[in-house]
Parts: C-alpha cells; sequence; structure tokens
C-alpha cells in the first residue's frame, strides 16, 4: 500500500471510529439529560374503594 | 422475400445465438439468479429482497432483452432510485417508523456497543486500500460492515455505481448470514462463566416525551456532528418521530408497508438489474464478497471484545455476548444473542438488552456511515 493510501486509511480509522464512539457518547448524554428532563410520571396509588 | 423472411427469423434466433456465442457470463448469471430465487423461495433467506433481485438478475441476462438500456424497465427504475440515492432513504423513512428505541432510551450507554460493532467498517477500509482498490471504493465496499443494506447502496451508489451490484448483494446476504457466522465469533471470544452472566432486569423509565424528542435529538446532534449523513439519520428518525407522535398513523402505516413495500420491489429489482453478467463477473466481485464476510465477523469481534471490557469494568454485571448485537441487523443479531445465551442458561433472559444494544448498532451504522462521508468531505475527497 502506497503512503497516501496507508494516510488515508489510518486517518478514516482513527477520525471515523473516534468520531463514531465520540457521537454515539454524546447522544447517550443528551439521551440521559432528556430523561432527567421528562422522567416517567410515577403511577399514583388509585384510591380504596371504600 | 426471402431476405426479408431471413432477417425476420433472424429476429428470432439473434437471442439464443448470442447466448452460444458470447453469452457465457449470461449463462453463468442465469444460474446464479437461480441460486438467490432458490434461497429467498426455499430456505426463507432475506425473500423479499432476494426474489426481486434474483427476478432481476434473471431478467437483465436474458440476452438482448436491454432492460438496461435507457428507455429499458430496470434502467427506469435505476434512475428512479438508485441513482438518485432515493429508494435507500425511503426505506429508512420504513425502518425507522418500525422501531421502537425504548429499549434504547432505558439503557443509552448501550449507544457504545453500536459504536463498537462498526469496527468491521474500518478494518474492511484498510483491507480494500491495501488490495488496491481505490479510497472510494474502498469506502463503499467497507460499508458492507454496517451490515444495514440501505446505508450500503446510499453511500456506493454515490461513490461507486459500478461496484453497486456486489455491494449490496454482500450486504443483504451476510445480513440474512448474521444467525450462522456470529455464534461460532461468540463461543471462541467468551468463557462459560461469562457466557452465563445474568443482567439486572430493565425496569421500565422512559416517559413518552422523551421517546418523541429522541428521534429531533439525534437527528440535531448527528446533523450537527456529521452533516453528510443527515439524508441518512434524517429519514430514519422522521418514520420514527411520526410513529412516537401517534397523530399520524395513516403515514406511519403507509411508511411501513405500502412505502417500503413498493420501494424494496423496485430497489431488488433494479439492484438485480445491475447484475449483468459482463460487467458482474469480474475478480473483485469475489473480492467484495470475501471483505463483506471479514466486516461482519471483525463487527462481531470488536463487539464482544468490547463486551468483556465492560462486563470487567463493571464488575461482572454485563453478558458479554450481547456485544455481537451492536450490528444494524435488526432483530436478528438481538435473537441471536439471546439463543446463545439461552443454550448454557435456559432461565438467562438478555433479550430486552440485546435489542437496546441492536438499535443502538442500527443508529451506529448511520452515524459510522455518516462521519466517513463527512471525514471524506473535510479532506476534499467528495
Amino acid at each position: 500500500m502506497d503512503n497516501a493510501k496507508w494516510t488515508f486509511g489510518l486517518t478514516m480509522m482513527i477520525v471515523g471510529m473516534g468520531g463514531t464512539f465520540l457521537t454515539l457518547w454524546i447522544l447517550g448524554l443528551v439521551m440521559d439529560a432528556l430523561k432527567n428532563v421528562f422522567p416517567l410520571a410515577a403511577k399514583t396509588p388509585s384510591p380504596e374503594k371504600k | 422475400m426471402l431476405e426479408s423472411l431471413q432477417t425476420g427469423l433472424y429476429g428470432l434466433t439473434s437471442g439464443i445465438s448470442y447466448l452460444f456465442t458470447s453469452g457465457g457470463p449470461n449463462v453463468i448469471m442465469l444460474l446464479i439468479a437461480a441460486i438467490l430465487l432458490y434461497l429467498g423461495v426455499k430456505k426463507d433467506v432475506e425473500p423479499l429482497l432476494l426474489v426481486p433481485i434474483g427476478f432481476g438478475c434473471f431478467l437483465v441476462n436474458i440476452p438482448l432483452s436491454d432492460l438496461m438500456e435507457p428507455g429499458g424497465l430496470l434502467k427506469i427504475l435505476y434512475d428512479m432510485g438508485i441513482s438518485n440515492e432515493v429508494f435507500p432513504l425511503l426505506i429508512f423513512v420504513g425502518i425507522g417508523a418500525m422501531i421502537d428505541f425504548g429499549s434504547l432510551l432505558e439503557n443509552p450507554k448501550m449507544l457504545l456497543f453500536g459504536a463498537a460493532g462498526q469496527f468491521g467498517i474500518f478494518f474492511t477500509l484498510m483491507l480494500a486500500l491495501a488490495l488496491g482498490f481505490p479510497q472510494l471504493e474502498a469506502v463503499s465496499i467497507a460499508v458492507i460492515g454496517a451490515c444495514d443494506g440501505p446505508t450500503s447502496i446510499y453511500v456506493a451508489s454515490q461513490y461507486a455505481p459500478q461496484l453497486l451490484a456486489p455491494i449490496s448483494v454482500a450486504a443483504y446476504s451476510y445480513m440474512a448470514l448474521v444467525p450462522i457466522i456470529q455464534p461460532p465469533i461468540m463461543r471462541v471470544l467468551t468463557t462459560p462463566k461469562e457466557r452465563v452472566i445474568k443482567m439486572a432486569p430493565i425496569k421500565r423509565s422512559v416517559s413518552a416525551q422523551t421517546k418523541l424528542l429522541f428521534p429531533i435529538v439525534v437527528t440535531l446532534v448527528t446533523g450537527l456532528l456529521a452533516p453528510k449523513g443527515l439524508p441518512l439519520m434524517g429519514t430514519i428518525m422522521l418514520g420514527n418521530f411520526m410513529r412516537e407522535s401517534g397523530v399520524v398513523a395513516r403515514l406511519t402505516k403507509a411508511s411501513e408497508n405500502e412505502i417500503a413495500n413498493i420501494v424494496t420491489l423496485f430497489l431488488g429489482l433494479a439492484i438485480g438489474g445491475t447484475m449483468e453478467g459482463h460487467a458482474f463477473l469480474k475478480p473483485q466481485t469475489l473480492a467484495i464478497f470475501g471483505m463483506g464476510f471479514v466486516a461482519i465477523c471483525m463487527d462481531t469481534v470488536a463487539g464482544v471484545v468490547f463486551g468483556k471490557i465492560v462486563c470487567a469494568l463493571t464488575g461482572g454485571k454485563v453478558n458479554p455476548l450481547i456485544g455481537a448485537a451492536g450490528i444494524s441487523a435488526f432483530p436478528m443479531a438481538a435473537r441471536v444473542v439471546q439463543a446463545q445465551g439461552q443454550l448454557y442458561d435456559k432461565k438467562n433472559h438478555l433479550l430486552m438488552h440485546a435489542a437496546g444494544v441492536n438499535t443502538g448498532g442500527q443508529i451506529g451504522s448511520v452515524v459510522a456511515a455518516a462521519v466517513m462521508l463527512s471525514v471524506l468531505k473535510g479532506m476534499g475527497l467528495i
């Protein structure tokens, strides 16, 4: 493999794989934040029948 | 009069004479079409795709049929939705409408498994470059490792249309072979003790608002980080937003049924149309199939190894087998994990965790392709 292709491949490997991890990590954080901002409403116990 | 009869007869026999003179590749492709149809019909291997692809391949290899010449049926379908990437994107709207990202939202960290499961793409890129493929062809071949048919077609139709047929057939074939390819790799890479790790049950913790906002947030974040992949992520998330909004049930149903079905038929026929013998039967086709296999294997290896790392970091709370589900083949990969887990402990239910990882793999494959395209754009190659 010539030098240019080697450089290209390594760049894609490092930036591509790194970028994928980074993007998905950020997405994970945003999703966690969304869950905190809009939590699942706790079920209120139904009033007992008298 | 005699001359007129002769030319008339020539018209009737020219197809047969072509087949016996220079139609060798066509004969081989007719056999391949028969195999594809057999796999789809008798073996239930991705029939929705292999049947139209096989029949398109069958049609285009009947000599002198001109179906892929300008004005021919298959060429019209190709120009209508493959050369401009519309068909894979329409299929993505349907996929988005079908997928429930709830299990992923329960534990968003599972997205990282979806990243690890894309390693095969980058490994295969290096392999393709080492085998002498030009840069954009290598990228298109590598995307087979996304284990995602529409993404593979989207990238190949833009940057290596001459390789579209082998890439798309390889992508769909290996997706169908996930239950055969993955288990041996999962067994080799894990210990018996790891395979029986039970994971804590998932508690329901996602609100309807979170599920509704999820597609918008994902589109925004990935669009800002990797804008070249926005058509891919945008369409999948459009389908999911329609699903979660609940107010456009007709559009959601049309996206996941009628539109997806019609587009799948047209897409399959058009791809089959690119499988003309003289263009398809080249050594590089074999190389692409080989690299596609390597890509799926490396995805699984990376996913399971990542699972082992997470298992060690969490003190044995994560079963490494779920890492194999970090690919886009949904829900097949999750089912493989569940089946493997139950092989060693019938009471071990990994399906929900694996489904979360698998939907993460769905997003991960699109993100990986988007990131690659944006890096290529940044490097000035596209």
